[in-house]
Parts: C-alpha cells; sequence; structure tokens
C-alpha cells in the first residue's frame, strides 16, 4: 500500500502542529467558535449531539494492522473503546475532547493517517471498490488513481472554498461496489479495445435532500488525463455551482439545471485549455505509485484446499460463513474475507478497540497485512488462503466478528442517526437493531437472499436509503419519530433511487412492515433466485402497496 | 408559556451541559435552572456572555415541561441530547448486552 514520502510526512505532522496551536488558542479564548469552527471542520472535528466528534480519513478504504492498531488504541485513550466505521470508508470517534484531539492526530500521524478534508466544502476522502486489487473481476487496482487523486485534490489551493462538499469514488470492475454512480465524480476505470486503461466520467449523482443518479459525461479519458480532467469538472463547478443556497449547491443540482450535455460542452471546453499543461500524468508517475499497490510477492497462486472442503462439510455455520462472507479473488486458492460489523441486533458499523486489535492481528498474521474499510460498514481482509479460512473464522467468532450475512438483509447500511448525530430528525440504530433480530434467523436470511436495507436518520441520507432495495428515512412529525420507506434503490452499476411507497410509519409500525414488504416479495418472486431488487423492478410498486396499506 | 432550559456543549470536552440556578453550568438535567418566559431573555444573555468566554459553544434554549421537580424536556431530541448518550448502548457494554439477550433467549 501506498507510504507517505518525505513530503506527505512533514505535511501532516505541520497540520498536526498548525491545530495543535488553534485549539490551544480557541481554549484560552484568543479565537472565538465562529473563527474557530472552520478551523476545526478542516480538521475532521465536528460538535455533534452528545459531544465533540472525530473523522480520521482512511484514504480508498485501505490500511495496514499498524494502523489499526492504531485506531484502536486512539479509541481507547481518547474515546470510550469504541469506533464506527463509516459509508465513506473512514471511522469516526464519538466522545473525544477537544484539548486532546491534537495528541490523538500526532499518534494517528504517525503511523501515516489524518483527519484532513474530513469535513468542509472541499474534495473529500476517494473512496474505491472494498475488494480492489483482489477482486478476480477487476480490470486494474483503482486504488493509485485514488491516491494521486489524494496527492492533487489535498489542499489545493483553487478548490478548498468550492460551492460544497465534493465525493469521488472509483472503481476497477464492471460490477461497481463503489456506488460510483451517487457520487459527485464517479470515475469507472477500464480499457478501451486496443487494451489502454482510463475512465468512464460520471458526474452529478448524489444523494441528501436532491438524489440523482450521475451523468455520464465521456465514456473513455485516457489514464494520462484524469487530474486535467477532473481539474476541469471542478473548476466548471467551482465558477458555476451555486453559493447562495446550501441545499442547491451539489454539483449535482448545477448538472440537474445546468445539463448534462451543456455541463459536459463546458468541462470539455476548459478541459483543452489544460490538457497538454503540467497536470498531465507521467506514465512514470503513475508506475511509480502502482508499486506501492502491487500485491504481495508471496500472494502466488495455492491449488484447492481439501482441508477446507472437510471443514465446510462437517461445520454448517463455517459454510454458510464461507458462502456469504467471502468473495472471488484474483489469484487462485484465496478470496477476500468480510468480517460483518452487523452483529445480530448491534449497531451497524460499530467496532471496539478489542474488535480492532483482532482483525489486526489477523491481517498480520494471516491476510498479507492488508485491512480494507468497506462502504457497507464492513471490514474486509482482501487476500487471504483459502486454507486459513477457518483459523481466520475460528478467532472472528470469539470475537463476535463471524456473522454470516454479508449482503443479507441484517447487513444494514445505518447513520448514527439522533443517537449521535447533531442533524438528525429520527433515530435509525436502534430501528437497525430491531429488523436485524427479526430476521435474525439466519435460515430465514439466507432464503430471503441477497437485500440491502439502508436507513438514514434524516434527508442528508448518509444511511444511504436513496439506494437501498428497502430504503427506510427517518422524519420528525408532531414530535415523534415516523418513518418513510421506499423501494427499488440501488448503488451498484444499474443505480436507481428508491421510490416512495407510500405514508410513514410510526416507531412501533416500521419493522412490522418492512417485514410485510419482505414477505411480499417471498410470496411474489418467480423463483428463489430472483432478487428482491430485480423481483420489484418486475413488479413495480402495486403488489407492495396493496401489502402495506391495503389498496393498489 | 413553557418553561425553558438553557444548554450548550461545554467547550473543552464538548459534552452537554445546562445553566444552572447559580449561573454555572452542569452536566446534570437535574440541576438545570427551569426558566420562565419572563427571565429568558436575561438568562441568555447570561449564556451568551458564558459563550463569549469560552466556557460553553452555542448555548440555545430549550422547551421543558417539570416532572416531579426534574425537567423533562419536550422534544425527543434534546430529552436524547439531555440524557447525555445515545438511546442504545454502545462498546463493550453493547457486546456485553447482546450476549445476555442470546443467554436470555437460549
Amino acid at each position: 500500500m501506498y507510504r507517505y514520502d518525505e513530503f506527505d510526512h512533514e505535511f501532516v505532522t505541520a497540520r498536526v502542529a498548525q491545530f495543535r496551536d488553534q485549539v490551544g488558542r480557541r481554549v484560552s479564548g484568543e479565537l472565538t467558535e465562529d473563527q474557530f469552527k472552520p478551523l476545526r471542520l478542516m480538521n475532521g472535528v465536528y460538535l455533534q449531539l452528545h459531544a465533540y466528534m472525530l473523522r480520521v480519513a482512511v484514504p480508498y478504504g485501505t490500511l495496514n494492522s499498524e494502523q489499526m492498531r492504531m485506531l484502536a488504541h486512539v479509541a481507547r485513550k481518547y474515546d470510550r473503546g469504541y469506533g464506527h466505521f463509516t459509508t465513506r470508508q473512514n471511522i469516526q470517534y464519538n466522545w473525544p475532547k477537544l484539548s486532546e484531539i491534537p495528541d490523538a492526530l500526532a499518534e494517528l500521524a504517525s503511523v501515516e493517517m489524518h483527519a484532513i478534508q474530513t469535513s468542509g466544502n472541499c474534495i473529500r476522502n476517494v473512496t474505491a471498490d472494498h475488494f480492489a486489487g483482489a477482486a478476480e473481476d477487476e480490470v486494474a487496482d483503482p486504488r493509485p488513481y485514488a491516491e494521486i487523486l489524494r496527492q492533487w485534490s489535498s489542499l489545493h489551493p483553487e478548490f478548498v472554498f468550492l460551492p460544497r462538499k465534493f465525493k469521488v469514488a472509483v472503481t476497477g470492475a464492471e460490477r461497481d461496489r463503489a456506488a460510483i454512480q451517487v457520487h459527485d465524480i464517479g470515475l469507472h476505470l477500464k480499457k478501451d479495445a486496443e487494451g489502454r486503461l482510463g475512465f468512464a466520467v460520471y458526474i452529478g449523482g448524489g444523494q441528501g435532500r436532491t438524489p440523482m443518479v450521475a451523468k455520464k459525461i465521456r465514456d473513455f479519458l485516457p489514464e494520462e488525463d484524469l487530474l486535467s480532467y477532473s481539474e476541469a469538472i471542478l473548476r466548471v463547478y467551482n465558477l458555476n455551482g451555486r453559493r447562495d443556497n446550501k441545499y442547491k449547491a451539489r454539483i449535482k443540482i448545477l448538472v440537474h439545471e445546468t445539463g448534462a450535455d451543456e455541463i459536459a460542452r463546458q468541462v470539455e471546453e476548459e478541459w483543452e485549455r489544460i490538457r497538454h499543461g503540467a497536470l498531465k500524468l507521467p506514465q512514470g508517475e503513475v508506475e511509480r505509485i502502482r508499486e506501492y499497490f502491487a500485491a504481495p510477492d508471496t500472494l502466488t497462486a495455492l491449488p484447492p484446499s481439501p482441508a477446507l472442503a472437510i471443514e465446510r462439510a462437517r461445520d454448517p455455520e463455517f459454510d454458510a460463513w464461507v458462502e456469504r462472507n467471502t468473495h472471488p479473488h484474483r489469484i487462485a486458492g484465496h478470496v477476500s474475507v468480510t468480517i460483518s460489523l452487523k452483529p445480530i441486533g448491534g449497531t451497524p458499523g460499530d467496532a471496539t478497540a478489542d474488535q480492532m486489535d483482532l482483525v489486526a492481528d489477523l491481517a498480520k498474521r494471516l491476510a498479507f497485512d492488508e485491512i480494507r474499510v468497506s462502504h457497507e460498514q464492513n471490514l474486509i481482509l482482501p487476500h487471504v488462503a483459502k486454507s486459513d479460512l477457518k483459523a481466520i473464522y475460528d478467532e472472528l467468532v470469539v470475537a463476535g466478528l463471524a456473522t454470516a450475512n454479508a449482503g443479507l438483509v441484517t447487513d444494514i447500511i445505518a447513520c448514527p442517526g439522533l443517537d449521535y448525530c447533531a442533524l438528525a430528525n429520527a433515530r435509525s440504530i436502534p430501528v437497525a437493531q430491531r429488523i436485524s433480530q427479526r430476521f435474525g434467523d439466519m435460515e430465514r436470511q439466507r432464503d430471503i437472499g441477497d437485500l440491502k436495507i439502508k436507513i438514514s436518520g434524516c434527508i442528508n441520507a448518509c444511511g444511504h436509503h436513496h439506494v437501498g432495495h428497502i430504503g427506510i428515512l427517518g422524519v420528525e412529525k408532531k414530535g415523534e419519530e415516523f418513518y418513510q420507506i421506499s423501494l427499488g434503490g440501488s448503488g451498484d452499476e444499474n443505480s436507481s433511487i428508491g421510490e416512495i411507497i407510500g405514508r410513514g410509519f410510526s416507531t412501533e409500525e416500521i419493522v412490522d412492515a418492512i417485514e410485510t414488504v419482505v414477505d411480499t416479495y417471498i410470496a411474489k418472486r418467480e423463483s428463489h433466485d430472483e432478487t428482491f431488487l430485480a423481483a420489484y423492478r418486475r413488479l413495480g410498486q402495486a403488489p407492495f402497496k396493496e401489502a402495506l396499506y391495503g389498496t393498489a | 408559556m413553557t418553561d425553558k432550559l438553557i444548554t450548550a456543549n461545554h467547550l473543552g470536552d464538548g459534552l452537554v451541559v445546562f445553566l444552572t440556578a447559580k449561573g454555572g453550568w452542569s452536566y446534570k438535567l437535574a440541576e438545570a435552572r427551569v426558566i420562565p418566559e419572563a427571565e429568558l431573555e436575561a438568562a441568555l444573555a447570561v449564556a451568551k456572555s458564558q459563550h463569549e468566554a469560552g466556557i460553553v459553544v452555542d448555548p440555545y434554549e430549550i422547551e421543558t415541561t417539570v416532572v416531579e421537580g426534574i425537567p423533562v424536556p419536550v422534544r425527543l431530541r434534546e430529552r436524547i441530547r439531555a440524557a447525555g448518550g445515545p438511546t442504545v448502548t454502545y462498546g463493550e457494554a453493547e457486546i456485553a448486552e447482546r450476549a445476555a439477550t442470546l443467554k436470555h433467549a437460549g
């Protein structure tokens, strides 16, 4: 994985010192809150419902065991022994003291981690497919490009005060596991007819109060033009994006109001001006960055593991876990493992310091020292020899991390909601927990099959409800929590925004309503192989509406 | 007219605090000063000066009822906030709670 060079080290260390000085001046009264707030936000420090919250970047979701151990250490020393992995592949700590945050950041910097640009109207942490560099179906590893974008966008002077925040996601496979079509820029790394690498470029996707699926403005952008084209997009947005209304300031609104064709024309025009300039990527530099992400030399093809087959036959729970929580690897004899942070009845995405340490330990001993955070709020060991699966599984079981539910109905994305968030209108976590309990039976989950439930506690949609096969949006109505259901959303290569099915449900009713939706699907599906999403796209709203409200 | 409380976050640790009868701040809701509408403006002025003095951050008033002498904020958001933490257990306590539930169920 990428290692800091001298410049990176100096830059991050200087930033910690700068923030330490700013915190000191805030505490001494030299800075007012109005002066300090934008400074703390630039360093990932929010003031949430109960306390400060520190969001630490995990660039493109990749980290090693030393970094994961540091996340555990920060959780213990500066927080309350746990952290929350987010849909942007980052981690959030819910209880740090302001005066101690510079110390925490200094410790994080010692393992090449930081909180820069995890907030504010700038280019945020670039996200990527969590199976990057490992997936069997991948054309090329998207992370070198995510890293190049990170270097270009870090404190880019032109883009630190954009109209609004800006999120970029990159995938290197046809199967989109990074939800690129609901990002401000989505990049699909692919090869052209001549075998050259480049990108399909999508812009203007996003969720929030005005969900939009991104528009493809270029089918193939040569690799070498990644930065100049990105800069052209950002420049058009920075100049023309609305600054008069926070809710209309994202690029998706600009694209929607101006039209994708016209925006594409403006981007191409700007790009023509700059494409042959300093931003052209030298091939040598791409190769240099790519080498950081090369798989370890010891990751070589292995013969099939007879022991695995025996263990699977012997232990049905292990067999189910292998079935659901492993993903095909490009190197024979290996898989990527999903470590579920969705235990039945648990808080989606939370991990204790001990659990983080265990994952770090497993990665170090048995998984080539690599860990990923997925946007679905799970952890991933991208490179695991099949012959080591049982050993890993056994340790995960002890730590409560072996729930065999990846991609199933209890693998729920949920935002922190009104339990933690200052912006939320309703709670998300307890709803996720109750749904998880309702569908906790593993056999039932497996029978239901692939089904993504995503829950947001307010219209900002951090819980991605718009792209949930079943989306749940919490609202406040006459002082009570209400939950609106939408169906048919998807964040993959065939992205769609879910459609609201009808009036909302109370806290007491919502779990029954979800069960009604699921039972309706089971009753109406053509076969076990027809997924919820496929069935919904075939059937439309009517049968679900009828089941929920008694009217078609 | 509903009674009010004034709440803010403590600058240093970020935790939720309430303006007390003595003009200080407490982490405990029970120690919050219940403020009649007529006295709200003056109390807010005190709170604002404490914000400016760098003791608390962003004070604001919330509506409250009083049940058996203890203030109970009207809005759910403020009740959750006043409780000082989420309505769900977290960290090691959450793991212990789930283990206990499983044991109970089993």
